[in-house]
C-alpha cells in the first residue's frame, strides 16, 4: 500500500507543547494527582503516557504510576485478520481497583480500540473512572467514545492515514497525514 | 513460514525455529492472564474446540480445556471410554460426527503412531497432536522448552540430559527435536534395552551411567518409568531400575550448580526421582504445569483466532 506524506501536522515542538498542556489539564480535571495513574496502549500510546507521567511529576512533584496496556486479544476483528497479530505482555504493575485512569492512545478514530483498552482494563480491576487523552483526534467514530483530553483535531478523510512517530519507537517525534496513492 | 499459517500442530520436527519462537512469546502474555485475579479473555469467544482422548491423562486433557476456557472457547471432551466408539463405530464416522457439530479445532490423544496425522488430512477441522504413541507429544516440549527459556534466559546451547524410558517417550522425541533447533547438547540416559539404536542420527549422545551423563548439564528432564508399557520385561524389576537410575540429591553434585529438573508427570516418586529432588529447590516441577497451560493458551489462540479460509493446508 503506497502512501504519500502531504501534510506535516505537528512537529516535535508541538506534541511537547501539547503534552504539557494535557499535563495541566489532567491535574485540574482531577483536582491533583491522588489516586491518579496514566496507562498508555500499545504500541504508539505507550511512550505518550510515559511523557506525560514524566510532565505530571514535573509540575505536582509527585510521581504516579504508569502502565501499558496490550488490547490484542480484546480487539474485535481478530476474525478479520488474515494472520494473528502478536500478542505483547500488559504492564499495569499496581492495583487499578479505585484508581482514575487516564488511557493514552495516539490516534483517536473509530473508537473500537478504546472500547478494547476499556474491557482489557476492567479485566484488571475496577477503577474508579476511566479518562482519555489522545495526541490526534481525527473524527469518523463508529462507536460512542469521546476524548477528554485532546493534543489536536485533525478533520480527516477515511481515505488519509494519521501517522504519529514516537522516537522510542520510530527515531522521531511527529504527526504526518498521508495518503493512499493508487497504483 | 508462519505458525497460524499451519493447518495442525501434528509434531516439533516439522516446525522451523521462528514458528517456536513465537509460540514461545506469545505464551508470556498468556501466562501473565493466568496469575490475574480474573482469568478470562474474549478471545476465542464463539469458537469450539474438542479433546478427544484415546489414551489416559489428567493434566494434558485438563490444562487444554481450562486453556480453551481462559480464552472464552467453548470446550467440550469427549469421553471416549462411554462413547460410540465402545459400541464399534469408526474413527473416520467419530471424527465426521464431531465435525458436522461445528468445532473448529481438535485437541487428540492416541495410542498409535500417526493416528493424529491421519486425522488431520481427513477433516477441515485444525488437529492438535496430544501424544501418538511413542512418536510426538508436541505441546509437552514447547512447554519445557518455555520453563527452560524462563528460567535460563535463553535456549541456545545449553546441555541438556533426558533420563529413563527413551524408547516408549513421544516426550523425549519432540524434546529431542525442539532442543537441537537451538543447538543445545541432547543426552539420553537410561538402561541400554531403553535406549531405541539410532540416537546419533538425532544428534543425541546416549549414555548408561547416570553420573556420566549428567556431569556439566544445565538441565535434566526425567521421564516417567511407563509401567504399563513394560509388559515384556526391559528391565529385571523397579528396585533395579530405582538403583541405578533413580535422580537422586547426590546426582545433582555432577551437574552445574543452578541445574535444573523437568519431569512431565505424573511421577512415581522413589522410582524414576526422589522426593528430594522432585520437592528441592532446583525443581521446575510445579512451574511445568502452569507454563502448559499457557503454551495451549498460546496454541489456541494462534490457531482458533485467524480467519478460517487464510489457512495453508
Amino acid at each position: 500500500m503506497p502512501l504519500r506524506e502531504k501534510n506535516q501536522i505537528m512537529d516535535e515542538v508541538a506534541i511537547k507543547r501539547a503534552l504539557t498542556r494535557i499535563a495541566h489539564e489532567i491535574i485540574e480535571r482531577n483536582k491533583g494527582v491522588d489516586r491518579l495513574a496514566v496507562v498508555g496502549i500499545r504500541r504508539r500510546g505507550g511512550p505518550l503516557a510515559i511523557e506525560l507521567a514524566r510532565r505530571i511529576e514535573e509540575i505536582e512533584g509527585v510521581g504516579i504510576p504508569v502502565g501499558i496496556l496490550d488490547i490484542t486479544l480484546y480487539r474485535d476483528d481478530l476474525t478479520l485478520q488474515a494472520s494473528q497479530p502478536q500478542v505483547h505482555r500488559t504492564e499495569v504493575n499496581f492495583d487499578i481497583n479505585d484508581m482514575k485512569i487516564v488511557l493514552v492512545d495516539d490516534v483517536l478514530y473509530t473508537g473500537r480500540t478504546v472500547r478494547a483498552a476499556m474491557d482489557a482494563l476492567m479485566d484488571l480491576g475496577r477503577p474508579k473512572s476511566i479518562q482519555l487523552a489522545v495526541l490526534v483526534d481525527r473524527g469518523h467514530r463508529e462507536l460512542p467514545i469521546k476524548a477528554d483530553f485532546i493534543g489536536k483535531n485533525v478533520p480527516t478523510s477515511k481515505q488519509e492515514i494519521i501517522s504519529v512517530f514516537v522516537k522510542e519507537i520510530d527515531g522521531k517525534d511527529g504527526v504526518s497525514i498521508e495518503e493512499i496513492v493508487d497504483s | 513460514m508462519k505458525f497460524e499459517q499451519r493447518k495442525d500442530l501434528l509434531g516439533i520436527k516439522e516446525l522451523q525455529r521462528e514458528e517456536i519462537d513465537q509460540i514461545l512469546d506469545t505464551a508470556v502474555p498468556m501466562k501473565d492472564i493466568i496469575k490475574r485475579d480474573i482469568k478470562k479473555v474474549p478471545t476465542l469467544r464463539g469458537k469450539a474446540m474438542v479433546t478427544i482422548f484415546y489414551e489416559n491423562s489428567t493434566r494434558t486433557r485438563t490444562s487444554f480445556e481450562l486453556a480453551g476456557k481462559y480464552l472464552s472457547a467453548d470446550t467440550t471432551n469427549l469421553a471416549v471410554s462411554t462413547s460410540s466408539v465402545q459400541k464399534g463405530e469408526s474413527l473416520k464416522d467419530t471424527i465426521r460426527t464431531i465435525e458436522m457439530m461445528g468445532f473448529d479445532l481438535m485437541i487428540m490423544r492416541h495410542s498409535m503412531t500417526g493416528t493424529p496425522h491421519y486425522v488431520a488430512r481427513n477433516t477441515s477441522m485444525r488437529v492438535i497432536n496430544a501424544g501418538d504413541g511413542a512418536n510426538e507429544h508436541p505441546t509437552q516440549a514447547l512447554l519445557d522448552m518455555y520453563s527452560i527459556r524462563e528460567k535460563k534466559g535463553r535456549l541456545d546451547g545449553l546441555k541438556v540430559a533426558i533420563l529413563g524410558d527413551i524408547l516408549h517417550s513421544r516426550v523425549a522425541r519432540s524434546n529431542i527435536y525442539g532442543l537441537s533447533k537451538y543447538g543445545c547438547e541432547v543426552r539420553v540416559v537410561g538402561p541400554s534395552t531403553l535406549i531405541p539404536p539410532g540416537m546419533e542420527k538425532m544428534g543425541v549422545k546416549a549414555y548408561y551411567s547416570l553420573d556420566e551423563a549428567l556431569n556439566g548439564v544445565d538441565v535434566i528432564n526425567v521421564l516417567r518409568v511407563q509401567r504399563e508399557r513394560q509388559e515384556i520385561g526391559y528391565f529385571p524389576s523397579l528396585d533395579e531400575y530405582s538403583d541405578l537410575y533413580m535422580l537422586r540429591t547426590e546426582h545433582l553434585l555432577r551437574a552445574k550448580d543452578d541445574v535444573m529438573i523437568l519431569h512431565p508427570g505424573p511421577m512415581n516418586r522413589g522410582v524414576e526421582i526422589s522426593s528430594e529432588v522432585a520437592d528441592g529447590i532446583q525443581s521446575a516441577i510445579n512451574e511445568q504445569v502452569t507454563n502448559g497451560v499457557a503454551i495451549r493458551m498460546a496454541l489456541l489462540y494462534m490457531m482458533m483466532g485467524g480467519a478460517k479460509d487464510e489457512i495453508a493446508n
